[in-house]
């Protein structure tokens, strides 16, 4: 099996980009795939715990959750996330926390990356 | 035990949006990126910056008295003192008319690199010769 590292900037209202990240991050975990999700700019927001899932807007928390319990290592860039007013309490437990070179890690050593580079 | 090429590109303009930023922070901190590896593993970055990408780079950027944030001046400035090896596409500097001589250097910082102003067929030859390509 391989590595996938998913690097996402959109944020998760208003842009269908963020859903279809964590839909393929999804499949290619229950495929047996390793993958690894960095969340920047917009979509560091979204790892803010107790969203509401309004049915006119995307949810993140419930399909991160999913993710988390299936392995796949999602982290946050901190200084986004604290640019946005999200701190490490509010966050969803499980929720990595690092700066940008967490991202440059996996890269290395990942076989497929699918860089999502944001509005 | 081996060195893995990446390339950068930002392609939108500087201000305008967060993306562009983060394509020069992301590629600069390769330089802290080692904790996280093993000995002998290291990432070379090559900055690129084509169509819109090219603009907001000229010198002299007032940033941070107009929207109090750090300017990309700044930013490139910090990427040629890491040593980043910087490329800004000639013809998209042609088509937008900015001369190269209005491109910052680093020097007084004491960087030994500064940014290279080269024809598209060499940013072509950096993202052949990496193993990921990223877009900005």
């Amino acid at each position: 099996m391989g590595v996938l590292t998913i690097g996402c900037f959109p944020g998760l209202v208003g842009s269908g980009v963020y859903d279809f990240a964590l839909k393929l991050a999804d499949a290619a975990a229950g495929k047996g795939h390793k993958v690894n999700l960095w969340f920047s700019g917009n979509a560091s927001g979204s790892i803010k715990a107790h969203q509401k899932h309004l049915k006119d807007y995307p949810t993140g928390e419930k399909h991160l959750t999913a993710l988390l319990e299936k392995g796949v290592e999602i982290c946050t860039c901190e200084a986004c996330a604290l640019a946005r007013g999200v701190t490490k309490p509010d966050a969803i437990p499980g929720v990595q926390w690092n700066a940008m070179h967490w991202y440059l890690a996996k890269v290395y050593s990942t076989d497929r990356l699918l860089h999502i580079g944001g509005e | 035990m081996a060195d893995v090429k990446l390339a950068f590109i930002v392609q939108r303009p500087q201000y305008k949006s967060e993306t562009s930023r983060l394509g020069i922070t992301h590629a600069i901190s390769y330089q802290t990126v080692e904790v996280l590896l093993e000995d002998g593993e290291t990432i070379t970055p090559t900055l690129c910056f084509l169509g819109e990408g090219v603009l907001g780079l000229t010198k002299g950027q007032k940033a941070m008295e107009a929207y109090g944030i750090t300017s990309t001046e700044a930013h490139v400035k910090n990427a040629l003192l890491v040593d980043l090896d910087v490329l800004v596409c000639k013809e998209d500097m042609a088509r937008y008319g900015i001369p190269e001589e209005s491109l910052p250097n680093a020097e007084e910082m004491g960087a030994d690199k500064t940014i290279q102003v080269v024809p598209y067929s060499e940013i072509q030859k950096a993202i052949s010769g990496a193993k990921h390509v990223l877009f900005f």
